[in-house]
């Protein structure tokens, strides 16, 4: 007997529209993206120690970019297409959370 | 006894140990709005049930100065006890000592009660309340989480294990509640995580309390680790001994039969679903229409409310239901509702409670973050348990029956025992709008008017296929029936079924999508 009319929204499953109470977790839902190799981003947790590159540098694919200590590993961050560094974000010591972008390639 | 001199010794080392860890300790207790260990267990337990073992195993920990401390009872009472009667076995952590923390002697007495309660088979209820591994006891202390996490497995499926946290349970701690059937938590006092938020903050910078990593909210509906959330201890309590009335004392046994008795006529089971299938409504008032008493007892209440889970008595029986939930989220599988049907069914299988499964869905939620998050490997499960469950499996179509959502809310197809179906059900291969737009496309696509093409060929499609007539004359629905006659059949279905065998074939074990 909770039907009341607040809180319902709408939700379309294979065309048909249904009356129904939406979800947080369905509401706060991020749109997907797809990958772009131009960014290289932080894919965990951790501290910035050591950047093997320089802003202008060309680089090639699976070149060693920096190097990120997380989780009691030193995890060397690759290059992700052949190009060159447009833009470096942190500094040695840096401290990062996970999915932030690190550098920018172009 | 002729020697006044010897009880009195004992009498003078028990009322010492049973302080635990002294008054002080009990007031910090308290001022945490907690109860202690052995309150705990007299409040749990039918009064002057309780029967204590081990009250004087102390630790031979050396390292660390330990030899010089005395921890009463190890930090954790053991024992057996009923509650309305039901042969319990239990353990509590006592956070008065040492945190509760885990050393060697405290998991052997932890492991010698899970060793009674398989022997036994009795059910095992675990309190914890523990700041974690005993770190001066080193390896020992793992090697004590070790043989507890073995037992909880071996145990997994022969006697109900209920695990309730009233404290900290972190660290490797977590795991013995995650092996158990059953997971209670209370607000504000419950904490599980595995990594606490002090660590957190250090490895990764990240700020968040105790509360909103691994509070009794979280779990309860977040993480889905937590089945049972209650405001107070007193109230967790209640929830456990209701539960203990459900469920047998093992897995050779069935749950204790009450006398039968009529649901309150208040939930009218014709009058409760919307004749338009895409309007909502509340499926535990289908349920509530339908057990004695209408007394459902629901399990993970806050946790993928779109489908419904918990125990209900079928003519004084303990029967187990599962139901889509119109109301939330339109009532569709995905991810989190099909890991927590699939598990509830895995329950009732192995303690021999028989299912009624009730059905009113539009498919699965469709979405990148549903089939990244794995919805193939995890809606799989719903297919495994059902499929594998031998218990007696009823189920009633109440509505909307579409695609594989209707093979997977235990169709014939996967050994129901009895499909019913309504008079209002639509057990079809897609909804009538999706369906009319891939059968009919050209001819909409084509018609001068497309969208009025559009409603006639849905309307059609509507007519031909959106009822329960096709699949009954399949024998795929054995019978369509008035709603008002449902506990009328699900009860003749369920006493004929009391003896169902079926033989499996012989294997070690399967290997369920996990």
């Amino acid at each position: 007997m909770t039907t009341s009319e607040d809180n319902l929204g709408f939700l379309n499953i294979n065309s048909g529209l249904y009356k129904t109470r939406i979800s947080t977790g369905f509401k706060n839902r991020k749109a997907y993206k797809p990958a772009d190799p131009k960014l290289i981003l932080s894919f965990i947790p951790g501290t910035i120690i050591e950047i093997l590159v320089k802003v202008g540098q060309s680089v090639k694919k699976g070149d060693d970019l920096m190097i990120l200590d997380a989780m009691k590993m030193k995890n060397r961050l690759k290059c992700s297409m052949d190009g060159k560094v447009k833009k470096i974000t942190v500094e040695n010591g840096t401290r990062v959370p996970k999915g932030i972008v690190l550098i920018e390639l172009e | 006894m002729a020697d006044n001199k010897k009880l009195r010794e004992l009498k003078e080392k028990r009322e010492k140990l049973l302080l635990g860890g002294g008054e002080q300790a009990i007031e910090k207790q308290k001022a945490m709005g907690k109860r202690t260990a052995r309150e705990r267990i007299m409040g749990l337990l039918d009064k002057n049930s309780f029967s204590e073992y081990d009250l004087f195993v102390e630790h031979d920990a050396r390292d660390f100065d330990m030899d010089k401390k005395s921890l009463p009872s190890d930090g954790v009472i053991i024992g057996t006890g009923t509650i309305y009667g039901a042969p319990i076995a239990i353990f509590a952590q006592d956070f008065t000592v040492a945190g509760g923390s885990l050393g060697l002697m405290h998991s052997r007495k932890i492991t010698k009660i899970m060793d009674h309660a398989l022997k036994m088979r009795i059910p095992l209820i675990g309190i914890n309340d523990s700041g974690g591994a005993r770190i001066q006891e080193g390896v020992n202390s793992l090697a004590g989480y070790g043989e507890i996490f073995f037992r909880n497995t071996i145990s997994s499926g022969v006697i109900p294990q209920i695990s309730v946290i009233l404290g900290p349970c972190a660290g490797g701690a977590v795991y013995s509640p995650a092996l158990t059937d059953f997971v209670f938590v209370v607000d504000n006092i419950s904490k599980m995580f595995i990594t606490g938020p002090e660590v957190i903050k250090t490895v990764l910078g990240e700020e968040i309390s105790m509360e909103d990593l691994g509070g009794a909210r979280v779990h309860s509906e977040v993480t889905g680790n937590a089945h049972f959330f209650a405001h107070s201890e007193d109230e967790c309590f209640e929830q456990i001994k209701k539960l203990i009335t459900f469920i047998p004392w093992h897995n050779g046994k069935k749950a204790r039969a009450f006398d039968a008795a009529e649901p309150d006529k208040k939930f009218n089971i014709s009058k409760i679903i919307p004749e338009d299938p895409t309007m909502p409504y509340d499926v535990k008032d289908v349920i509530r229409a339908i057990v004695d008493n209408s007394d459902f007892f629901e399990i993970m209440e806050l946790y993928a409310k779109n489908i419904v889970i918990g125990f209900g008595r079928m003519g004084g029986k303990t029967t187990g239901f599962v139901a889509n939930q119109p109301l939330e989220m339109a009532g569709v599988l995905d991810v989190d509702s099909s890991d927590k049907a699939a598990r509830f069914i895995r329950y009732c299988d192995s303690f021999n409670i028989p299912i009624i499964t009730l059905v009113d869905l539009p498919g699965y939620l469709p979405g990148v973050d549903q089939e990244h998050a794995g919805v193939i490997r995890h809606g799989a499960k719903l297919l495994y348990a059902y499929s594998e469950a031998t218990v007696p499996k009823l189920t009633v179509i109440l509505r909307k029956a579409y695609g594989g959502g209707y093979i997977a809310m235990s169709s014939r197809h996967l050994r129901a025992d009895f499909v019913f179906a309504w008079p209002s059900a639509e057990i079809a291969v897609m909804g009538p709008e999706g369906a009319a737009n891939i059968i009919f496309r050209k001819e909409i696509m084509s018609a001068a008017d497309p969208d009025q093409m559009r409603k006639q060929k849905v309307e059609e499609y509507k007519i031909k296929f959106a009822n329960p007539y096709v699949a009954a004359s399949r024998g795929y629905v054995d019978a369509v029936i008035d709603p008002a006659d449902t506990r009328k059949f699900l009860l003749h279905g369920i006493e004929i079924s009391e003896y169902k065998d079926v033989p499996m074939p012989a294997k070690k074990h399967g290997l369920p999508p996990f």
